[in-house]
């Protein structure tokens, strides 16, 4: 089992989770970040204040996964996520020590397992 | 002869109409994603800048002097003789007069830009609310009245169910058309990003209202007590049988939908404020809310992205309540005319006209302006800007900023200057 954890660029969100659905990869996280990774920095003005935003707005999803799926669930995230511009995100994968279902008590690779597939 | 209390109550009624322009902004940004919050907001905030100096260059001239039926003269371009001697008949200074009608311009060309939220770049909208205020506003203004060839005919309309109402639903339309779908329209759930920014812009644009129609009447009179009633009345009918509509269609009456109401309310009765009796306003209310209530339901299974729905709530309650005079308008209120239920089918007629003819006017021209527009610099920001979001790209600004992270940039640009705002030293 491994966690797969993409940080996306938020707009591109919606892509993101049109293409896990069409890979078929069910049970996802997502959260509203910020983070910096060496994209340009976005300049924002506020009456005669003139900042640069070193921090970015991005959303990470977290995806639980059986080994069979990671390289689905990694192909699924940058098919969404990608627009070839510098600050189209991250994708980690942690290996995953236990897991558990917390409806039925499964654990482990049945927890992770989408219900009825 | 220069009433001071007609004076003071239409200088109140200024102001009012001047705020809705704002609470339409509010109203409005509640409605479209967050990312679009400043960028919607701005485009009302554009109409009181441009509309408003438009109005006093040429615009007031073109609707209020003399001219053919068609359009006004040249008389009063930059304000040439208007000043505090009263119009023929009125009892309010002419300079008052003029502010009062340009608050009615400002509001109408903000209320087109509902049309063309969240992908419209802002320097063409710049452009088109400058045109659009001169040649499909103060047209139809004129046609009403300034003299033109409406009021020629003997086409009732109080406060504005020709060229605001119906003038900027018909409109949205076009514009929508020309400048295209959202590029998400139809794909992705576009939800309102605030209802309680909705909730209270709709409050504040029927707070407005109350100046925009009481004021109609140019004076405290009569016709204004009765216009400033059916305000209240009007929207109140509205917004019951609304309840009733969802209620019946989803089983939840929705707070969206009351916003909406009031505006459907607001707009059936601006042209009949002054015409109709306090029973008929009522009536005007619930029989107002059903053709609107199925243009919202319909629209969106369209492909036509008029994103706000100025349409389904200005045009159509427009025409609806332009329509209204012509079967209950009564002298006995409104000293007037009396409609097809009083006696006189042939106001209906005159009304049928104006419900003929100004959707027709405020959709080519629109049309014929934006293509033009476009002709000169593109309408619409890329699909990468849309995507980000119209508040950072076009105004370098968010609605909701943290702060967290943000790095000063000294004046000189300096690079040693520079340090984290979240870590101050």
């Amino acid at each position: 089992m491994k966690l797969v954890i993409g940080i996306v660029r938020p707009e591109k969100a919606n892509d993101v989770l049109e293409s896990l659905y069409r890979a078929e990869v069910r049970g996802v996280s997502m959260s509203r970040v910020q983070g910096h990774g060496g994209e340009l920095e976005r300049v924002e003005t506020y009456r005669g204040t003139t900042v640069k935003m070193g921090l970015s707005e991005k959303v990470r999803f977290e995806v639980a996964v059986s080994e069979e799926f990671v390289q689905t669930t990694i192909d699924a995230l940058c098919e969404g996520a990608r627009t070839g511009e510098v600050g189209d995100g991250k994708i980690f994968v942690v290996p995953l020590e236990r897991a558990v279902r917390i409806r039925t008590g499964e654990t482990d690779q049945s927890a992770v397992t989408p219900v009825g597939a | 002869m220069i009433d001071s209390g007609d004076t003071a109550w239409v200088l109140i009624a200024t102001a009012l109409v001047i705020m809705m322009t704002p609470a339409l902004g509010l109203f409005y940004a509640g409605l479209v994603r967050s990312k679009n919050t400043l960028n919607t907001f701005m485009m009302c905030i554009a109409a009181l800048a441009v509309a408003t100096v438009m109005w006093v260059v040429i615009g007031y001239s073109l609707a209020f002097d003399d001219g053919n039926g068609f359009i006004g003269g040249l008389g009063h371009v930059f304000l040439k003789d208007v000043a505090f001697e009263p119009r023929d008949g009125s009892t309010i200074p002419h300079l008052l007069f003029m502010a009062f009608q340009a608050s009615f311009c400002i509001l109408t060309v903000a209320l087109v830009s509902g049309a063309v939220v969240e992908r419209m770049r802002f320097a063409p909208f710049l452009v088109f609310a400058a045109l659009w205020s001169v040649l499909v506003y103060a047209v139809l203004a004129h046609w009403v009245f300034g003299g033109g060839w409406l009021q020629e005919a003997g086409t009732l309309d109080f406060a504005g169910g020709v060229p605001v109402e119906m003038g900027s639903g018909f409109s949205a339309l076009a514009a929508a058309l020309v400048v295209r779908a959202r590029k998400d329209y139809g794909r992705q759930a576009l939800l309102p990003h605030n209802s309680v920014y909705v909730l209270l812009g709709a409050g504040l644009l029927w707070f407005g209202w109350f100046g925009f129609n009481g004021g109609s009447g140019l004076g405290a009179g009569e016709s204004s007590v009765l216009a400033f009633t059916n305000t209240l009345l009007t929207p109140a009918a509205t917004l019951v049988v609304w309840f009733a509509l969802d209620l019946i269609r989803g089983r939840q009456v929705t707070a969206i939908g009351a916003a909406t109401a009031i505006i459907v309310g607001c707009v059936g009765i601006t042209p009949a404020a002054g015409f109709i009796s306090p029973g008929w306003a009522l009536a005007l209310g619930a029989v107002a809310a059903l053709p609107s209530y199925g243009v919202i339901v319909w629209r969106p299974r369209t492909r036509v992205d008029e994103t706000l729905d100025v349409l389904a709530a200005h045009g159509v309650a427009g025409l609806t309540g332009i329509l209204f005079i012509g079967f209950f308008a009564q002298e006995s209120w409104n000293g007037v005319a009396d409609g097809l239920f009083y006696g006189d089918a042939g106001q209906l007629a005159k009304q049928a006209l104006a419900v003929a003819v100004t959707p027709a006017y405020a959709f080519l021209a629109t049309f014929v302006i934006l293509r033009v527009i476009g002709l000169v610099m593109p309408l619409r920001a890329t699909e990468r800007e849309e995507s980000l979001g119209m508040d950072i790209v076009q105004h370098g600004e968010e609605a909701y900023a943290t702060g967290e992270g943000a790095i000063l940039v000294a004046h000189d640009g300096a690079a040693e200057d520079e340090r984290a705002v979240a870590e101050p030293v």
